[in-house]
């Protein structure tokens, strides 16, 4: 019925216009513009306070540099035959981008920038109930990896490649979702209601378990339209990628508890420490 | 709490070599040694339930999650007192022990998630496994036996 290389059959879906696609690519790079501009305007604001960490503003630009490659460029060309580029976009839009943004931490950099009426805004918006609910580690994996599976198990996969619109909202979830899922987590910004350590590392190694199930069931049951060979590349990508980033996740989440639990009695430091 | 006593650190130091010992042995060196440098095993060999699968998935995020817990703790303990090395070491060898003869006992023989090699006489193989885990397993015990901190009296 469906034949490799038609992806499409069988949608009812004409392939939209190249223009409207070029049209996304805009909006993109003038997202990413943004982003730096708004950057940099921070950093001028708060010029007068402690000067904002180099490695912060360094992360940031390097996150945006992960987001552009998963979106724009030859990645995202090849991602519309190859299911393998496809992953790779993936991985850098949804996991090392959202990583290296949150470790920027963009949040800190606004309160100190803002003047202090905007910025209580900020934080009244960030202490809200409906933000407290969509930023609980178990909310947001749920949409997170949630996401994933009906993009791979149902039509989602084949209509986003005809779809303009359809591509655009499925990117910027996996973006967003990415970006709360690791704030939630390992987050180095203000978080009035972080979960505690138990939550957080539960819901980790649910989420680890369910990437990985995932990537195994996609390597036995690519995608239709997506051939056999390159759908297995591309499982492997997301397994041993994703395993990567994980592993950052996990040294990121202890790396927390180490020096939340460090020893505070100076006296009783002096003893122990050799 | 700030300050943990001896006992405290010293049952840490063995928590820290068992969670690392069972984590290696589930995550690196099933991964650098048999699929890697080996190749006898496959990524999926496509013939597994999908109960074993979502298993398999679990026992990979505890494996990866155990041992950078493992390495934390240990970091723990030496940030407060001084490692007992040759204990977190027995410690180490019983988890590595401990998760081999799990793996090779109940994921190879009677959840079947995969075996050791393809296209063998597996017994051979089996026996290997089973026979160096438990011995790895019983140099550990032995180690954490020798190394037992003095009972302090009452």
């Amino acid at each position: 019925m469906h034949h490799h290389g038609e992806p499409f059959e069988g949608l009812g879906l004409e392939p939209a216009d190249p223009l409207i696609w070029a049209g996304l690519d805009v909006v993109v790079v003038l997202l990413l513009l943004a982003a730096m501009c708004f950057h940099t305007g921070g950093l001028w604001a708060a010029r007068r306070r402690s000067p904002w960490p180099r490695h912060r503003s360094l992360l940031f630009h390097l996150g945006l540099i992960c987001a552009a490659g998963g979106l724009l460029g030859p990645v995202a060309t090849a991602a519309h035959t190859s299911f393998t580029a496809h992953m790779l976009g993936h991985l850098l839009l949804g996991m090392v981008a959202p990583l290296l943004l949150v470790l920027s931490s963009p949040v800190t950099l606004a309160l100190r920038a803002l003047p202090v009426q905007a910025a209580r805004g900020l934080t009244r918006v960030l202490r809200s109930p409906g933000v407290r609910v969509l930023t609980h580690p178990v909310v947001a994996a749920v949409l997170n990896a949630g996401g994933l599976w009906l993009l791979y198990t149902t039509d989602l996969f084949r209509v986003m490649h005809v779809s303009p619109v359809a591509y655009a909202l499925v990117h910027l979830h996996i973006f967003v979702a990415g970006y709360v899922f690791t704030a939630s987590l390992i987050g180095v910004d203000p978080n009035p209601h972080r979960a505690s350590m138990p939550v957080r590392a539960a819901v980790l190694i649910l989420f680890i378990a369910a990437h990985s199930i995932l990537a195994k069931w996609l390597y036995a049951h690519p995608p239709l339209g997506v051939e056999p060979g390159d759908g297995k590349t591309g499982a492997q990508l997301m397994y041993y990628g994703g395993d990567v980033v994980d592993i950052a996740l996990l040294v990121l989440l202890f790396a927390g508890w180490y020096s939340a639990t460090r020893p505070r009695n100076r006296q009783h430091d002096a003893v122990t420490s050799r | 709490m700030n300050t943990p006593s001896s006992e405290v650190l010293s049952r840490r130091t063995v928590l820290s070599g068992v969670l690392f010992g069972c984590g290696i042995a589930a995550s690196m060196i099933d991964l650098f040694i048999f699929h890697l440098a080996l190749q006898w095993h496959h990524f999926y060999d496509l013939s597994t339930s999908e109960v074993a699968l979502t298993a398999d998935g679990f026992f990979h995020a505890f494996g990866w999650f155990i041992t950078v817990w493992g390495l934390f703790l240990l970091a723990d303990v030496r940030r407060r007192a001084q490692v007992h090395w040759a204990r977190w070491s027995g410690a180490v060898l019983t988890g590595v022990g401990f998760f081999q003869l799990f793996d090779g006992v109940v994921f190879h023989k009677l959840l079947g998630i995969h075996q050791i090699r393809y296209g063998v006489n597996l017994f051979v193989y089996d026996l290997t496994w089973i026979g160096s885990a438990v011995v790895l397993l019983i140099i550990g015990l032995l180690i954490l036996r020798r190394t037992r901190p003095a009972q302090v009296p009452a």
